[in-house]
């Protein structure tokens, strides 16, 4: 039993006690909250963090799925259908975002998934007839898997934890086995990966397939928390917040992610209460991290960690590496 | 059948001809050394056999079998390794992890996204056994970061050889090298058995000479002289290219 | 009765006509407008090579500072002179920007791209703060309002003036790249940054002057656009993919890229606009797409993204 996995049964107790020592329903959502975003910034940071393919277009995805789901429950279908619809066209539209976007490589990917991210974002708010604009679309209930209800506050969080679970541990297997290997390598060297063999192409086109379906659970999980779904859930400022979450806390690593959302989700929270000037403050983050702490808070807590445990020589091979920077 | 056999091969980067109806041909088992001035083409060579450039004309075969439109990903499968005058592999990773995905390449499991890959015994004992080969298992779980510049190309020479080549490619390996590392690696090279063909780019034409059964003379993107080291040593285009400089 | 039937279809075919025409000159000046906030940012890729996140917003406070000398304080401020104005204002706000903060992250084109989305939301915020939530009307030159009556039909002078002034400045802008020694640099810069370095050229410098000259041009076009599109929070996230997809298009670092890119996307967006307004911003979607599957590197592009 060593430290990082009492670490993390500490931290599973204290997630599946959460309702019983928060104080209040305002607090177990904001659990919630932190949750499903900790799964888009998983999702995210799967190609950003482990392909090196910065995407500033993922809330576009995270729409799609979002406003399939919405639109179907509107028009008459119910939960199941619903919620495999979004599923569907959330993992369909990632593969014709990686198509195109993978087209180009580094800066390009960049400017690509931010060009189709704003489309979408036009779309959600111009086509009027199937998104109603900006006034958005209003969802009623939530689906009753297996037959229990998870409209309260309490269920909700408890539904959210399993699938964060699920989709967390998802990760750490894809990130440990030899297709995430080989993705972090097309992350370091593509060139030589294409001389070792490698299909550095198809690599990260199905790591973008594993991050769009993160994503679009994520997406599912947003509507049916908020029971409502608009433009400004699609924007560029979105995308930028996801992918502040997955820098802040640390890309390329598995639990930077999930601080990282915790982070924005609360001080976005706290803020908004405060200054009406989120996007300034969120702005501001984004510039002083990038500057000053490029590789984010997990690689820097672990490194006082290490200074502490200098007994400790231990030589493992590092699958949680620190920020790969694209060059 | 020969181990590598180019014919007519020519590239051009806008105006400026790189590579000019190059012919090469490599027997199995040989250990050809590719020398030449700076510019005369040798890298850019090496760039279209493993097909990271794409030659506007000519044909390459390999062990006999047509790769001219091979994609560069799938060469390697067809026993083609390379190093590089530049070390590029993974500085985080440690040295199994450097050679363990070298030989993940060429394997069916690299699509694998499920199993733990340190839990794939098998590769990791051929990894194991591949750094062992070039006398470096003792490291094996240093970051490559932590190596030095000599240890690093005995990793990608490991890497090279793990995947068994038919044909393995050395683009000037001793550069960058003290003089104890050149030793080290001129003995490795020699090692490497007779099975695989190698053929070197080098500078230092000292340390290459003994190595090589033929030497092809590159001047301007073309085979100039070609022949053991006695034929091209004597030959006098050889000395007008090198003393004309 | 024959004669009236007549009249009324000739009215209805010059109706359609003038229709058609004015669509067209609307995206015409609409491609002049991308065309100056599309040549800074073609220019800055270029040299740079990073795609300027902030241009938008730039381009959105070029039309709030023209907003302001030119409806309340500065009323008898000649329309060219507040333009002029709010182009250098920003030019120097751009300067100040890449010496401060884009300096520090050398050769480092992510963090620089993701310094320029954070300022951009700095910029777009404060301007919120500044000037409200409402949006702004400016007006255009006294001496360009009306129309002009070219044959039978009647064309607003300012829109045809945007698109002379835009040729003036693509005009301009070629004298330089092509002409002068500083255009010189900079297209040494863009075919080959290692070997300008080498070279002698003072590529740092060459760095700030080019990122102010982008961030002029796009204050400047912000003015310019500001009687026609007016300026509102959010100007700014609507009109940078539209840069965007004019460079991915038009190819990156080259002048005439830039032209024929807010061309095409001037008339694929105002025609989009016109015939299928709900999916007019996805329509851009299709001559990226093909773009993107033909020819990455854009269609005068000289270098792949």
């Amino acid at each position: 039993m060593n430290s990082r996995t009492i670490a993390i049964s500490v931290a599973l107790v204290a997630l599946m006690s959460l309702p019983y020592w928060v104080d209040g329903t305002y607090y177990v959502n904001v659990a919630s909250q932190i949750l499903f975003m900790a799964i888009f910034a998983l999702g995210l940071n799967v190609i950003a963090g482990y392909g090196g393919l910065v995407s500033l277009g993922h809330a576009g995805l995270f729409g799609l799925a979002a406003y399939t789901t919405s639109y179907m429950l509107q028009i008459g279908y119910g939960h199941s259908a619903s919620i495999v619809g979004g599923l569907f066209v959330g993992l369909g539209s990632m593969a014709i975002f990686a198509m195109l976007s993978l087209r180009a490589t580094g800066i390009g990917f960049i400017m690509i998934t931010l060009a189709l991210g704003q489309i979408i974002w036009g779309l959600a708010y111009r086509w009027i007839s199937i998104t109603n604009g900006d006034n958005g679309i209003s969802i009623h209930g939530r689906p009753a898997p297996f037959g229990i209800e998870i409209g309260s506050a309490e269920s909700f969080y408890y539904a959210t934890l399993l699938i964060f679970v699920v989709s967390f541990v998802a990760v750490l297997v894809f990130v440990n086995s030899p297709l995430g290997a080989a993705l972090k390598g097309t992350r370091d060297q593509p060139r030589r990966m294409t001389a070792l063999g490698y299909n550095v192409w198809m690599t990260r086109f199905l790591g973008c397939l594993f991050s769009g379906l993160l994503t679009a659970i994520s997406g599912i999980l947003y509507v049916y928390y908020q029971q409502f779904i608009s433009p400004q859930a699609v924007d560029l400022t979105a995308s930028a917040e996801v992918l502040l979450m997955v820098i802040a806390g640390g890309a390329g690593t598995l639990f930077g992610p999930i601080v990282g959302a915790a982070l924005v989700v609360i001080v976005k929270s706290v803020v908004s209460g405060y200054i009406e000037r989120w996007n300034m403050l969120l702005g501001a983050i984004f510039v002083f991290i990038v500057i000053f702490m490029p590789d984010g808070l997990v690689p820097g807590i672990g490194r006082i960690f290490r200074k502490f445990s200098v007994r400790k020589r231990n030589n493992q091979p590092q699958t949680l590496a620190v920020e790969g920077r694209q060059k | 059948m020969k181990a590598l056999s180019i014919r007519g091969l020519r590239k051009s980067f806008g105006g400026l001809r790189v590579t000019n109806n190059l012919n090469l041909d490599v027997a199995v088992g040989e250990r050809r050394l590719i020398i030449g001035p700076n510019g005369a083409g040798k890298t850019t060579l090496f760039n279209q056999i493993t097909g990271e450039i794409t030659p506007d004309s000519g044909s390459m075969m390999l062990m006999g079998v047509d790769m001219t439109d091979v994609p560069s990903r799938h060469r390697p499968h067809m026993g083609l390794a390379r190093t590089y005058q530049i070390i590029t592999l993974f500085p985080r990773d440690t040295l199994l992890r450097n050679v363990t995905l070298s030989l993940l390449g060429l394997k069916r499991t690299r699509w694998n996204p499920f199993t733990r890959l340190e839990a794939l015994d098998q590769i990791i004992e051929k990894a194991t056994e591949a750094l062992d080969m070039v006398g470096l298992s003792d490291m094996a779980h240093r970051p490559l970061s932590e190596t030095s510049y000599g240890e690093r190309r005995r990793v990608e020479i490991a890497m090279a050889l793990a995947q068994r080549p038919k044909v393995l490619l050395l683009d000037e390996p001793y550069a960058g090298l003290s003089i104890d590392e050149r030793a080290g690696i001129k003995s490795l090279i020699s090692s490497i058995p007779r099975n695989v063909s190698i053929v070197m780019i080098e500078h230092d034409m000292d340390v290459a000479l003994d190595f090589a059964d033929r030497i092809s003379l590159v001047y301007f993107g073309e085979v100039i002289v070609e022949g053991t080291r006695a034929e091209v040593v004597s030959h006098p285009r050889t000395k007008e290219v090198y003393l004309g400089e | 009765m024959w004669a009236t039937s007549y009249l009324a279809m000739e009215n209805r075919k010059t109706a359609e006509m003038t229709f058609w025409l004015l669509l067209t000159v609307n995206s015409i000046t609409f491609a002049s407008l991308l065309f100056l906030l599309a040549a800074g940012f073609s220019l800055i890729f270029g040299l740079m090579r990073i795609p300027n996140l902030m241009h938008g917003s730039l381009f959105m406070i070029g039309g709030y500072l023209g907003a302001t000398f030119l409806g309340g304080m500065f009323e008898t401020i000649s329309f060219w002179v507040g333009a002029a104005a709010s182009a250098i204002i920003v030019a120097v706000l751009g300067a100040v920007l890449e010496r401060l903060l884009l300096r520090r992250l050398p050769g480092q084109p992510l963090a620089q791209v993701l310094v320029t989305l954070g300022i951009s939301f700095i910029v777009a915020d404060f301007c919120l703060m500044v000037w409200g939530g409402d949006p702004l009307t400016v007006p255009g030159p006294e001496s360009l309002e009306g129309t002009i009556a070219i044959g039978p039909m009647a064309f607003p002078l300012y829109r045809l003036a945007v698109i002379a002034i835009a040729a003036i400045v693509a005009i301009v802008l070629w004298f330089l790249l092509e002409r002068t020694r500083f255009g010189a640099m900079i297209r040494a810069g863009v075919d080959d940054p290692g070997m300008a370095r080498v070279v002698g050229i003072r590529v740092s410098l060459l760095f700030t002057l080019v990122f102010a000259l982008g961030a002029g041009l796009a204050a400047f076009a912000g003015v310019m656009a500001a009687p026609i599109l007016q300026v509102y929070p959010g100007l700014d996230q609507y009109i940078l993919p539209l840069a965007l997809v004019v460079v991915i298009l038009g190819g990156s670092g080259s002048l005439l890229g830039a032209i024929v890119g807010s061309l095409v996307i001037g008339f694929i967006y105002n025609f989009g606009q016109a015939l299928v307004p709900e999916l007019a911003y996805f329509v851009l979607f299709l001559p990226m797409l093909l773009v993107l599957l033909v020819r990455p590197q854009g269609l005068f592009g000289r270098f792949e993204i």
